[in-house]
């Protein structure tokens, strides 16, 4: 930058963080694919438990965890109690913790002014695809992409239980239904070229598969995928050499 | 209502910005970063198995199918987008 005027220093700033944002929301657009029909589902399912659809759409904007809102919306409807509904809240969403100290850790250059907000738009989807797009965390405004990423996520989520609440089923139920695949899909996708990378990558995901399939016989699904996280995580601490990073 | 729903959104919260704080104060040592760096991975495990079997819950093979075409067209280097839509096109054709 020696020898530009701040004038033209600026305008780089600038152009450089419109095309990390345009990245953004191009890595968050499967994102956004995967959770309209389930932000649609959604709304419908809340509005038949009795919310309106101001407090549906409040759920999604403050909320912003898909099984948990599901299930919340479902005990509403049945009529349970509040402490047992943010309960089993809390249970389910724990796995956020691990996710975002995972992503916080790699991110640990940014300031807490960018990382607070970038950890509460944390989700299984949004952790998983930012986490897989590493080498934006080391690029000069890589916090505009991963905002970018989360904001396509949290405006598509919550937009989509809007739409829900107000249209009720707008997508036909069989394709609604085949959707349902969408995020799985996504999340394959983001697996697999890691897993042609390096197969150590496949051992480490295989275990965390078998260790929440084994526990979610006995505990509940939230504890389960903790568990399988963190273990399968664990393996990576032997598998992982020094200094690799997801790519 | 409303406050069933602010419970929710604290208990949600905490855990999610709480790291923040705490990468800002500790350092780890490389075997908790390189446990960090896995858990992407094994995040994506716990997330598509079992919970895959479920798309259509009476017929568990309708979600393996589905997975099975998407690990087919990602290994072929497919965009994700195209692999998001192969998944939903194959779920579709299966069940009808």
């Amino acid at each position: 930058m020696k020898g530009l005027e701040p004038n033209t220093v600026a305008v780089t700033n600038q152009s450089e963080r419109l095309t990390m944002l345009k990245r953004g929301v191009g890595a968050g657009f499967p994102i956004m694919l995967g959770y309209l029909p389930i932000a649609i589902t959604y709304g419908v399912l809340a509005r038949q438990s009795g919310l309106s659809n101001l407090e549906l759409t409040l759920m999604s904007i403050l909320v912003f965890a898909g099984a948990a809102q599901f299930m919340g919306a479902n005990m509403i409807a049945l009529g349970t109690g509040m402490v047992e509904i943010v309960i089993a809240t809390f249970v389910l969403n724990f796995r956020h913790f691990v996710m975002s100290l995972s992503f916080m850790n790699r991110l640990r250059e940014v300031s807490l002014k960018w990382k607070v907000p970038l950890s509460l738009g944390l989700t299984d989807e949004t952790f998983t695809v930012s986490s897989l797009h590493a080498k934006e965390a080391k690029e000069p405004h890589g916090t505009w992409f991963y905002g970018a990423l989360i904001l396509t996520a949290y405006i598509s989520w919550v937009g989509g239980s809007f739409l829900g609440g107000v249209l009720g089923d707008v997508i036909p139920g069989r394709l609604s239904q085949s959707m349902g695949i969408a995020l799985y899909a996504m999340f394959i996708g983001l697996l697999i070229p890691s897993v042609k990378k390096e197969t150590r990558v496949a051992l480490i995901a295989l275990l965390a598969m078998l260790i929440n399939f084994f526990f979610s016989l006995f505990i509940s699904d939230g504890w389960a995928i903790v568990l399988g996280t963190i273990i399968g995580g664990g393996c990576g601490v032997f598998l992982l050499k020094e200094g690799e990073e997801a790519a | 209502m409303m406050w069933v729903i602010i419970g929710m959104a604290i208990v949600t919260a905490v855990p999610r910005f709480l790291p923040a704080f705490i990468v800002d104060k500790l350092n780890f040592p490389s075997w908790v970063d390189r446990w960090l760096n896995a858990i992407p991975y094994a995040a994506l495990g716990a997330l598509i198995f079992p919970g895959i079997m479920t798309v259509k819950p009476d017929a568990p093979h309708v979600g393996i199918i589905g997975g099975t075409v998407a690990i087919a067209l990602a290994w072929f280097g497919m965009n994700i987008i195209l692999v998001v839509i192969g998944a939903i096109a194959t779920v579709f054709l299966v069940t009808l």
